[in-house]
């Protein structure tokens, strides 16, 4: 039953995220919503999705109460299978071993390039990010899932710079690039889920949360998005769901 | 960076005194090791089992000049750029950490140009350290192909497989002058045992031309031996031995402690208010004040290094 109380934006991107993955599954998340995301999934749906973290970590269950402030420390080790070195660990990608790549976004363009490292031009930077971390490695080797918050200012036609390659510049040039496997799956934001054209690769709309429309998505993006014909509505987040998050970030540290 | 060819590497160690023999040493004795103007890699990643007492001993010894490489980069990387200990940066990652946002001292010192960010991925910064412990001068990998990351970095090379026609990726061995790693316990000649997440440290150590190991405490050379599949960095790559407790205050050492995160709320509240004025007020009082890093760890304050042993130590309860 769709919860009939309120909850915040990022509340929702995890629910709908965590949806999207299934059981069986070996995920790399990112900190942040999609550690939260990886979680939910693992308590509610998907007990045997296995979760990797870019430290070292294959198959820990993080315990409520207990989230970590990265994937580098020693709460994600929490009854994990196993601990292994980072570059080790990234090679699982390399390899083909892991079904979904999990992040968060800063910026995010209509091919699903993602920048984390430059605002205006890299050689005088209006402002330096912090930079890819494994992004890169993510984004090039497994297929992606991004949870990002939908604004103007994070959905721009194209980012000032390429940190974690989507489709690149759309059509075949991510593959021309060296880059044969993964790419951009799914696309979740407060406002809707969203997908990726076969043959352009340009991002369009898929789904849109209960009471949003098509003019407030485009309102809130830097280019032109297209629905897909099918585009469904998603259902709210449930009573469930929203009870095990809250459990698990009492503190609200990244669902504020 | 120029690259010292093979043979060069290999007489940097063949130089060095290699024998099972005593190493311990003060952090003060350790930091003159380190010449200015090194390339220096750094152990642990993130909050986790950063050195950050030999970071304080090397900023305190007024060393200039360094370049500093490690996976991911946190406060120790604010430290160094403040104090202007350190004019490269070559990381992946750099802020303090997700939760306290994007580290105005890594923007203020970057974007002014006064020091320099080299960005790589993290599996090129992990692959590049095993390049360099293996002694070959390059890796091939298939990430950072296509992207401004790769864009920005003439030093990796594309090139099309031999055998297979891929597109691959060669990024260059980097060797630093010299590692500081952490570790919860090792001998006084240096073999080092590490408990939870390694990173990038065995790779890193073994690519260094040489280590200075800080550990939270120095166990007998019997007690190696008893479990020596324990053993991750052995002895003879090993060039110092420091004994500090919390010597990763306020970040962590698994096991042992958690971060100190009052004392990370109330520093990066500081320097990111103000990245110049804070930080030099962080660096007189913390870093170039205290007598000695216990002193330091005095400033810190016994309740809450207790609390951050005492959720360090539980975390394995679960």
């Amino acid at each position: 039953m769709p919860s009939t109380g309120d909850y915040t934006a990022s509340e929702l991107l995890a629910v709908m995220s965590s949806r999207l993955l299934e059981d069986g599954q070996i995920v790399f998340a990112g900190v942040g919503i999609p550690l939260l995301a990886a979680t939910l999934a693992q308590g509610l749906h998907c007990p045997s999705l296995t979760i990797l973290f870019e430290g070292g970590v294959i198959g820990p269950v993080i315990e409520p109460g207990k989230l970590p402030p990265s994937t580098n420390e020693q709460r994600c080790t929490i009854h994990a299978n196993m601990v292994l070195g980072s570059t080790d660990v990234l090679l699982l990608l390399q390899r083909g071993y892991v079904d979904v790549g999990f992040m968060g976004g800063a910026q995010i363009d209509q091919h699903g390039n993602l920048n984390s490292s430059f605002i205006g031009d890299p050689a005088r930077p209006k402002t330096r990010l912090p930079g890819t971390g494994g992004g890169n490695d993510i984004a090039s080797l497994a297929q992606m899932i991004v949870a990002m918050k939908h604004e103007k200012r994070r959905f721009v036609e194209n980012v000032d710079f390429v940190t974690s390659p989507g489709f690149l510049r759309g059509g075949n040039s991510r593959r021309d690039s060296g880059l044969p496997a993964g790419g951009m799956y799914r696309v979740v934001t407060d406002l809707g889920i969203f997908g990726f054209d076969d043959e352009t690769k340009r991002m369009k709309i898929l789904a849109l949360h209960a009471g949003i429309t098509v003019a407030q998505v485009q309102e809130n993006t830097g280019f032109q998005l297209a629905a897909a014909p099918d585009m469904g509505v998603t259902e709210a987040p449930t009573d469930r769901e929203l009870e095990f998050l809250r459990r698990l970030d009492p503190d609200r540290l990244y669902t504020a | 960076m120029m690259s010292p060819s093979y043979l060069d590497l290999r007489r940097r160690l063949t130089e060095r005194d290699r024998s099972l023999r005593e190493k311990v040493m003060s952090l003060t004795e350790a930091a003159s090791l380190v010449k200015d103007g090194d390339t220096v890699g750094i152990g642990g990643s993130t909050l986790s089992r950063t050195p950050m007492a030999m970071i304080w001993a090397l900023i305190r010894a007024r060393r200039k000049t360094l370049t500093c490489a490690r996976g991911i980069t946190s406060s120790e990387g604010d430290w160094l750029l403040g104090s202007g200990a350190c004019d490269r940066v070559v990381t992946s990652w750099f802020s303090q950490g997700i939760v306290w946002g994007i580290s105005k001292v890594m923007r203020y010192y970057v974007e002014s140009g006064a020091v320099r960010f080299d960005e790589w991925s993290h599996m090129a910064m992990g692959m590049r350290f095993k390049a360099g412990a293996m002694g070959v001068p390059f890796l091939p990998m298939r990430s950072m192909l296509g992207s401004d990351v790769m864009r920005q970095r003439p030093e990796a090379r594309e090139m099309d497989c031999p055998f297979s026609g891929d597109r691959l990726l060669l990024v260059p061995a980097l060797n630093p002058d010299v590692a500081l790693i952490h570790v919860q316990r090792c001998d006084a000649y240096g073999n080092a045992q590490i408990d939870g997440l390694q990173f990038l440290d065995i790779d890193l150590a073994m690519a260094a031309n040489r280590v200075i190991l800080t550990t939270e405490r120095i166990i007998s050379n019997d007690q190696i031996r008893r479990a020596p599949d324990q053993t991750k960095i052995p002895f003879f790559a090993v060039e110092a031995v420091v004994e500090v407790p919390f010597g990763c205050a306020p970040h962590e050492c698994s096991g042992a402690y958690e971060p100190v995160y009052e004392h990370m709320d109330y520093y990066t509240a500081l320097v990111n208010n103000n990245p110049v004025d804070g930080m030099q007020e962080y660096l007189d009082r913390y870093v170039y004040g205290p007598a000695s890093w216990v002193d330091y760890l005095n400033l810190l304050g016994l309740n809450a290094l207790l609390d951050a042993a005492r959720r360090g130590r539980s975390v394995s309860n679960a």
